[in-house]
């Protein structure tokens, strides 16, 4: 068995003759936190859908338990994703049905399980992140960590092997945001899975994770434990962790010059 | 100069036309796909019907009262109309007739593909648009859980269904309110009224072909919904154009099926 459940190897991806990731090469070995970071449109989330076949990399593969993704039909991929939970950036609960069945979901769709064996499996995911009360609410009645939360558990639902999180830190409060920190830690352990984290918030993601790649420019800028990131000399690694205004990333988007801009008598009208 | 210059606007407008041509094209393109897939994949949403009776209750019940409250104001109006002419050449016992071959043949299932677009139509495409936009689609898809399985085909065969009942009701309700305006009010004879009509609304002419009409429709109306939520762009300004566009699209598609659909059933 590869030790490594998902690999990216030499990928490239690109689109409106834009190339937003150029010859990038991952490895998240089986029962590992690792956390893919970088700054806002580095195509951190795109890397997430490249991984569950939603989208074809223009050149390179993503490797899923030795399966090549973009070479498999539909059913190879419906097959693949059977193995992946995703927790989405907002969760992307459906409005339409009720907590405990948001959870049930991905469990009456995709096996033959009587109801009594999915309710008490429903209750025991929604216990498992504290929200066993909640199992009556609508989505609308949950705020963003519970709804969060309840999105987590529908994930886990059918014990994957690789659980997907697409920012699930932001726009949470302190307490939510511990509390997903420690869910995701200890979801990942208890059920033997790996965690693929794509995040910008640098506290919480390296109290969890085990390995951490940094995004910039289309290419894998750094890796390491977030021990050697913490105290990384590159100047970027170094602004992203620190959280400095101006660095390797400037404050100002590239423009023209400032002064003749402002003395040229054409508007922007 | 200004001979370039007509001929840089005269190619600019020549290629907007172009660029909108080929969006136009692609868009039927996409919409044809989508209908096959969701006919693909119906079997599933059948062998669980329960979605789309769910689905019924949301799209065909809930559209009723709209329906039921316009019939009755049609029907009414159409009597009142009728008899005013009719009465002019002494034939204002056939008022019955009038409004029943109206409505069944014609105004049941236009007024009621128009009334379904406006109510049903533009809630399916909000809500599949807004589905969309809150990742509940890509999250299905992550789940190995196909959307148009799950989504579009248990909407589509609703919409199917509920379409002829709804103008079957349409027809129904809109007589009863010819008739009260007619006998009650205007004093037609009663039993000229329901004679007149029994003896001259044909079954097959004018009955099924009227329920084909609506049939169509609602395949028209529930597929151009469905297709305007799912290929909405993922914003707010894209849902609210989506749903724009499906009362408009749906409106103009169903007045210009109407008319090669009546042409096809008068000639056969």
């Amino acid at each position: 068995m590869n030790l490594n459940i998902v690999e990216i190897d030499n990928l490239s991806f690109g689109y409106k003759g834009r190339l937003l990731h150029k010859g990038i090469n991952m490895m998240f070995p089986r029962g590992k936190v690792v956390a893919i970071m970088g700054g806002s449109g580095s195509g951190k989330t795109t890397l997430l859908r490249l991984i569950g076949g939603q989208i074809k990399p223009s050149h390179g593969e993503v490797r899923v338990d030795g399966d090549v993704v973009h070479k498999q039909d539909r059913d190879g991929i419906f097959k693949l994703r059977r193995k992946m939970g995703m927790l989405f950036q907002h969760g992307a609960l459906f409005t339409d049905l009720s907590v405990f069945d948001n959870v049930a979901f991905p469990m009456r769709e995709l096996t033959d399980l009587p109801e009594s064996m999915i309710r008490d499996l429903v209750l025991m995911k929604l216990n498992a992140v504290g929200l066993r009360g909640a199992s009556g609410y609508m989505p609308v009645e949950l705020s963003g960590g519970m709804a969060r939360r309840v999105a987590l558990a529908r994930a886990v639902a059918l014990d994957p092997n690789i659980i997907m999180y697409d920012e699930p830190f932001a726009g949470l409060d302190p307490i939510s945001m511990g509390v997903i920190c420690d869910l995701i830690r200890s979801l990942n352990d208890a059920l033997g899975a790996t965690s693929i984290i794509v995040s910008h918030d640098v506290k919480e993601t390296f109290l969890i994770a085990d390995y951490v790649y940094f995004v910039a420019n289309g290419e894998v800028a750094a890796e390491g434990t977030p021990h050697d990131l913490m105290h990384s000399t590159l100047p970027f690694v170094h602004q992203f962790v620190h959280g400095e205004k101006d660095g390797p990333v400037p404050f100002h988007y590239p423009a023209a010059n400032y002064q003749s801009e402002l003395m040229n008598s054409k508007t922007n009208d | 100069m200004i001979k370039s210059t007509l001929l840089i606007a005269v190619a600019r407008m020549l290629r907007g036309l172009g660029a909108r041509m080929i969006d136009r094209i692609w868009r039927l393109g996409a919409g044809a796909r989508l209908f096959f897939l969701t006919i693909f994949y119906s079997g599933e949403s059948f062998r669980r019907f329960h979605l789309i009776l769910r689905e019924i209750y949301f799209t065909g019940v809930m559209s009723l009262l709209i329906i039921i409250v316009s019939a009755f104001f049609v029907g009414m109006v159409l009597a009142l109309q009728g008899y005013n002419t009719l009465q002019k050449y002494g034939s204002s016992e056939a008022i019955g007739v009038l409004v029943a071959l109206s409505l069944v043949r014609e105004l049941g299932p236009v007024v009621t593909a128009l009334l379904f677009a406006g109510r049903a139509g533009t809630a399916i495409t909000a809500e599949i648009g807004l589905m969309k936009t809150t990742e509940q689609l890509s999250a299905m898809e992550m789940m190995a859980v196909s959307p148009i399985a799950r989504v579009v085909a248990p909407r589509f065969w609703a919409g199917v269904i509920s379409m002829p009942i709804l103008a079957t009701l349409f027809s129904m309700v809109g007589i009863l309110g010819g008739y009260l305006v007619a006998v009650p009010l205007i004093g037609v004879d009663d039993g000229a009224f329901w004679s007149q009509m029994q003896a001259n609304v044909d079954f097959r002419v004018d009955i099924v072909d009227g329920l084909i009409k609506s049939l169509v429709f609602g395949v028209a109306c529930t597929m151009i919904a469905l297709f305007e939520g799912f290929d909405a762009p993922p914003t707010a300004e894209g849902v609210s154009r989506a749903t724009t566009r499906t009362v408009v699209i749906s409106s103009l598609t169903v007045l210009g099926l109407d008319f090669i659909l009546t042409s096809f059933m008068l000639v056969v």
